[in-house]
């Protein structure tokens, strides 16, 4: 058959290259920070990365379903600060259990993100304008449960934030990073070995040929963001873990965060292509930004976002060299 | 040869019927497919053949008739029930997911699993199976997209032939392939039949449905013409019934609307074509177009005739060969390019190429020549009503209200919308690309009178039409397309006629 | 009359602010203080005239079927160039200075439109991608410039852009009536407004009737953001200070949401300035109606989001025809559906 191997190998190596670049950008930004600063060079710095990022990584990997498929969902951050808001109101303002409170709100997460997307899916709106308008909902929510921020005295909660779990070596992490590692798998598992994972990169593929091979194109759709509606409740969850309190302006701009670690995990944008391991590397990279400014001390925070900007645009541009070669 | 007569239909269409709003498009149609056969469906622009495919493989739902799988009546409910029945479809533009591996579009949806998961060994040994079993040898965990446009149709038959089809549907197959490559792909298509698969194939390159099929099945204007051996039906036959023998209307003059050129058949060149060409669309071809004249190109529907005249309009880069316009070369890279040369182009698809629906009439009219001005230069709200509603009157455009929405009128008007934006700009050449279809007799009339006056006044017209009547009556020389190459030019001096132009297009070289 | 494409959004904006009048009474007076125009109605365009400017770009960038999301940080960008230049010169009251630092923001806000339009209309990137690259890193310029401080100053003159007033009347509503009328001149009375409703209503016949969209396209984008820029100034000057932080925070949702509301739709073509206009003071009179009657001004969001989902249902093709064939299928229901799925066995 006139199957070119040299080609198709070539072909083939082209969609890991962001992914590598994302690798090599990692393995460098570490080695400049542990050759310029001192206790730079520690596995406590990288765990760290972890335990900060916790609620990021989990909502990252709900994004990078949605971006599969060539979605989009703008409303993750107000999911995530509805979901703390929640939290602090039942437990401390109701009294509620928290272990009646935590499975409630990930209910309600994941019930906007399936709404959401069938909204999407059955009268055919694009879906940044309906993810956008549930990020009005979520963010409006917040504050008619109240203005101001509820900081949350609960002994369950304090004491999963406080807890850490030690490793060998005088290293620990928090709860939450099992968390985060535990979605990390689960979701690898069914991105990559279920029906609904492979519909996923079916779908964003081609939805034409999806539907036409006779895949489930609506189920998987709407599955996709009730995934991300799932995952951003538990990054809230993780959140008010960390933060200790439910505010109606926590994870202001998580949307961006969540979209740039995808997009610098090798993931397309317009979908089909990508891997959940790269969302991993794309979650540390922008942590370990964050981590270089904070330890270079004359940098302000602002960098973090200037650089952030710059690396999406190189990589929106490494994605357009791919994309375009491919449709030519 | 099978003998059908013995043998029961595998899929059978009775009296099936199919509308949408204003047209009939299946009108009663009888179809049979016997097992171990491949079976060519056959007919022109409007004549039914792909409203068929979509209400057998369940993307239209039919308005009449039935459909008989196996002796048994079924109804088709949309793509995933056509598979599950039996029939599979590979559609021209391959319909398969170019980001996943081979392996994974021959078997999505099926994929085999263990404790919930995808096997994935199992998967690629099944794929592999079947890729073998086609006697094919393709990497099944390669991506899609790593493989060319032919192997990928492959793919998407070796998926169908997965399915367990008892009907594969072929629609145009072979229209981006290269001669190796359709080889390759009839291969495959005698192994299926051998092994007693039905194979319906739609395609417009006569020679390759004469080479690869048993029968064939014409269609024409939404209704069943007739069903042939392949043996037994010539090309010229088969050419006249996928045309029509229709007399000409009545009511039309019968007579030629064309003139004789202002300045005779020794008038220099408006333009001239040498060896374009555009690898995959049409073959190297010249042409050359004098001043005044009337041009046609003839041919079967995807013989070449759009493609060659998109390549003058620089709708499409041409890869080879050179045009000349009054005996300079120039390049046209860009539409831009083309019209500052007085080139102009109504496309055949007037409502995705050609309007912008939801501007007004006058918008749409002036808009060729507004773009031309760049938008610094505007014309003015006076001069825009004027130019609209001289070219309403001019025209007969109906409604005469220069504010409609262009989208809103009946096909021949917006056809007359955009003769008129392209008349406004003075062009020296006019493409016209189907200008009279899917409109009415009277439009038409109009049209075509239209055309012979502009020749009349000098302007040349390039006129592609698959009414040979048409063309006849307009064009002072015919180019026949077939099979995506120029076979011949011949004037129009009087003797040729329908038939000769159908020889032609039969036989592929000048008679 | 009810056709008239302002129908709607004229009656929206009327019913809205009739409400008003229920809960206060005076709500339509408008009374002279010194010298100046006060009352509820002039609150609304004075507020309202920096969204009015953003819409009005993003307008523009819609009807070639594209999407602006970074408006929100050229307008924090803006502000914050100017302040920093006026809170460093030696006479912060000259009208030099001034003039300078508003030259200085449209400059920068001229690279950043030119950028965005550059990547839009030559390389290709999806708009909503293009544009959040500026999105993201533009809130970090921001506050770069400010260096993460609010820039606070002191200048008559700056003041005047958002916060004075000129001849009575809030000199902020006469520079926004000023650039709608303008954008009105430059889109209607010259070729403009034509070519970019046929290259947003369809791009392939338009290349075919030789516009060269690419130029056009990314004019839009660095229109758009001059008028972010223009609002982030008079914002900054109306509070005379800049924030890197929060100056013209969901600002692009908000101007998304007016151009929708004005009866422009998401997907490109025909566009109305008159509706963006309508649609803009629509989004000011329910925050004003809202803080009126006393619920919490945040929960504007909650309104803003049933509107945007309202708004963008009746536009939705899909919408009605499913919303079309539940009524036809209720009055004619003994026919059966003829896209019902049912299984392919007999």
């Amino acid at each position: 058959m006139t199957s070119n191997p040299m080609a198709g190998a070539v072909r083939r190596g082209r969609q890991y290259v962001p992914l590598l670049v994302t690798s090599v950008l990692l393995v460098l930004m570490f080695s400049v920070g542990s050759v310029q600063y001192d206790g730079f060079l520690s596995g406590q710095v990288l765990l760290n990365l972890l335990i900060d990022n916790a609620f990021l990584l989990v909502v990252a990997v709900g994004m990078t379903f949605v971006v599969l498929t060539g979605g989009i969902d703008l409303s993750v951050g107000a999911v995530v600060a509805l979901s703390t808001m929640l939290s602090a109101w039942l437990v401390e303002r109701h009294g509620w259990p928290p272990l009646l409170v935590i499975p409630l709100v990930l209910v309600v997460g994941t019930v906007a993100g399936f709404v959401m997307g069938w909204v999407i899916h059955s009268f055919e709106i694009q879906p940044f304008i309906v993810t956008l308008a549930g990020m009005f909902l979520a963010r409006g929510l917040c504050y008619t449960i109240s203005i101001d921020s509820i900081s949350i005295t609960d002994p369950t909660y304090t004491a999963f934030a406080q807890t850490r779990i030690p490793l060998p070596g005088d290293l620990f992490v928090s709860p939450s990073v099992l968390v985060a590692v535990g979605v990390v798998a689960v979701a690898f598992v069914v991105l990559h070995h279920t029906r609904l994972g492979r519909n996923v990169y079916a779908l964003g593929g081609s939805e034409q040929s999806a539907l036409l091979m006779g895949l489930p194109v609506a189920r998987t759709k709407i599955a996709v963001y009730a995934v991300s509606g799932f995952c951003s409740s538990l990054g809230g969850v993780l959140l008010t873990f960390y933060m200790l309190s439910g505010y109606g302006l926590h994870a202001v701009g998580l949307e961006l965060d969540a979209i740039a670690a995808v997009v610098i995990g090798g993931t397309l944008l317009t979908g089909g292509s990508g891997y959940l391991l790269g969302t991993v590397l794309g979650v540390l990279v922008l942590g370990l930004i964050q981590t270089l400014i904070s330890f270079q001390g004359t940098l302000s925070s602002w960098w973090t976002r200037i650089v952030i900007g710059g690396l999406l645009f190189v990589f929106i541009l490494l994605q357009r060299l791919i994309v375009g070669r491919r449709k030519v | 040869m099978p003998a059908q007569s013995a043998q029961q239909p595998v899929l059978e269409v009775r009296g099936i019927r199919k509308e949408f709003p204003g047209v009939v498009a299946l009108d009663g149609v009888d179809f049979r497919l016997f097992p171990g056969e491949v079976h060519a469906l056959m007919g022109e622009n409007g004549a039914g053949k792909s409203t068929l495919i979509k209400v057998l493989t369940g993307v239209h739902p039919s308005d009449g008739g039935e459909v008989v799988l196996d002796g048994r009546p079924v109804r088709i409910a949309g793509p995933l029930q056509a598979q599950l029945a039996g029939i599979s479809t590979v559609y021209q533009e391959v319909n398969l997911c170019p980001n996943l591996s081979v392996a994974e579009n021959i078997l999505i949806g099926r994929e085999p699993r263990r404790f919930g998961l995808v096997h994935w060994s199992e998967l690629r040994r099944r794929a592999a199976e079947s890729v073998a079993d086609l006697d094919l040898d393709i990497d099944v965990s390669a991506p899609l997209d790593s493989y060319s446009t032919a192997v990928q149709q492959l793919v998407a038959i070796v998926r169908a032939v997965e399915v367990s089809a008892k009907v594969l549907i072929l629609d145009e197959p072979t229209s981006s392939l290269d001669r190796e490559e359709v080889r390759q792909l009839f291969a495959v298509m005698r192994r299926l039949r051998d092994q007693g698969v039905a194979i319906l194939f739609v395609s417009h390159f006569l020679d390759q449905v004469y080479e690869i099929c048993d029968r064939m099945t014409v269609l024409l204007g939404g209704r069943l013409e007739g069903e042939y051996l392949t043996g037994e039906l010539r090309q010229v036959d088969l050419v006249a019934r996928m045309i029509g023998g229709e007399p000409s209307d009545p009511g039309e003059p019968s007579d030629s609307a064309r003139r004789e050129p202002a300045e005779g058949a020794d008038a220099p060149p408006f333009l001239r074509a040498d060896g374009l060409a555009r690898s995959g669309a049409i073959e190297p071809y010249d042409l050359t177009i004098r001043s005044g004249e009337v041009v046609g190109l003839a041919g079967l529907l995807g013989s070449g005739r759009t493609e060659a005249a998109r390549l003058l309009f620089g709708a499409d880069h041409s890869t080879r060969g050179s045009v000349r316009i009054e005996g300079a070369e120039v390049s046209l890279r860009t539409p831009r390019t083309a019209i500052s040369h007085g080139i102009a182009f109504c496309p055949e698809d007037r409502k995705t190429e050609g309007l912008i629906g939801e501007l007004t009439v006058r918008e749409n009219i002036v808009l060729a020549l507004q773009a031309a001005r760049g938008w610094t230069r505007p014309l003015s709200g006076t001069r825009q009503d004027e130019i609209a509603l001289h070219w309403i009157r001019a025209l007969g455009i109906r409604p005469g209200n220069p504010e409609a929405l262009v989208r809103n009128l009946s096909g021949g008007n917006q056809q007359k919308v955009l003769l008129a934006r392209w008349l406004i700009t003075d062009p020296k050449l006019l493409i016209l690309d189907e200008p009279t279809r899917g409109i009415d007799v009277g439009a038409k009339a109009e049209i075509q009178k239209l055309v012979a006056d502009l020749a009349g006044d000098g302007m040349s017209v390039l006129f592609i039409s698959a009414e040979l009547e048409e063309v006849l009556r307009l064009c002072h020389r015919v180019g026949v397309l077939r099979d995506r190459r120029l076979v011949a030019e011949l004037p129009n001096d009087g003797s040729l006629t329908p038939e000769s132009i159908m020889a032609t297009i039969a036989s592929g070289a000048q008679s | 009359m009810t056709k008239h494409r302002l129908f709607w959004p004229a009656v929206v904006l009327a019913v809205l602010l009739l409400a008003n009048l229920a809960f206060t009474p005076d709500f339509f007076a408008i009374r002279i203080k010194d010298g100046h125009l006060y009352g509820s109605l002039i609150d609304i365009l004075h507020f309202g005239a920096p969204l009015v400017l953003v819409a009005l770009g993003m307008t523009l960038v819609i009807a070639t079927g594209g999407i602006d999301l970074s408006v929100g940080s050229t307008v924090a960008i803006a502000g914050a160039l100017a302040c920093l230049h006026i809170s460093e010169a030696a006479d912060p009251a000259s009208p030099g200075t001034v003039v300078a630092s508003v030259a200085i923001a449209l400059a920068v806000a001229l690279v950043l439109g030119v950028a965005n339009g550059v990547l839009v209309a030559r390389v290709g990137v999806q708009p909503i991608i293009a544009t959040l690259i500026l999105m993201v890193a533009g809130r970090g310029v921001a506050q770069l410039v400010t260096g993460g401080q609010i820039i606070t100053v002191t200048s008559g003159p700056y003041r005047l852009i958002g916060g004075g007033y000129w001849l009575a009347v809030p000199f902020a509503v006469l520079l926004a009536v000023v650039v709608v009328l303008l954008t009105a001149l430059l889109t209607r009375r010259t070729a403009l407004g034509l070519l970019l409703e046929s290259v947003g209503g369809n791009p392939v016949a338009s290349r075919l009737v030789g516009i060269r969209a690419s130029g056009l396209i990314a004019l839009v984008y660095v229109f758009s953001a001059l008028c972010a820029a223009v609002a982030g100034l008079m914002i900054s000057s109306n509070v005379s200070s800049a924030d890197g932080n929060n100056a013209g925070l969901w600002i692009e949702l908000d101007a998304i949401l007016a151009v929708v509301v004005g009866g422009t739709s998401l997907t490109g073509g025909r566009f109305s300035l008159g509706g963006t206009v309508l649609g803009a003071l629509i989004i000011q009179a329910l925050s004003t109606t809202i803080y009126t009657i006393g619920i919490p001004p945040e929960t504007t969001l909650v309104f803003k989001a049933f509107v945007v989902i309202t708004v963008c249902l009746i536009q939705s093709p899909a919408f009605r025809a499913k919303a079309v064939r539940r009524r036809s299928s209720a009055t004619r229901s003994a026919r059966p559906r003829p896209l019902k799925t049912e299984e392919a066995e007999a």
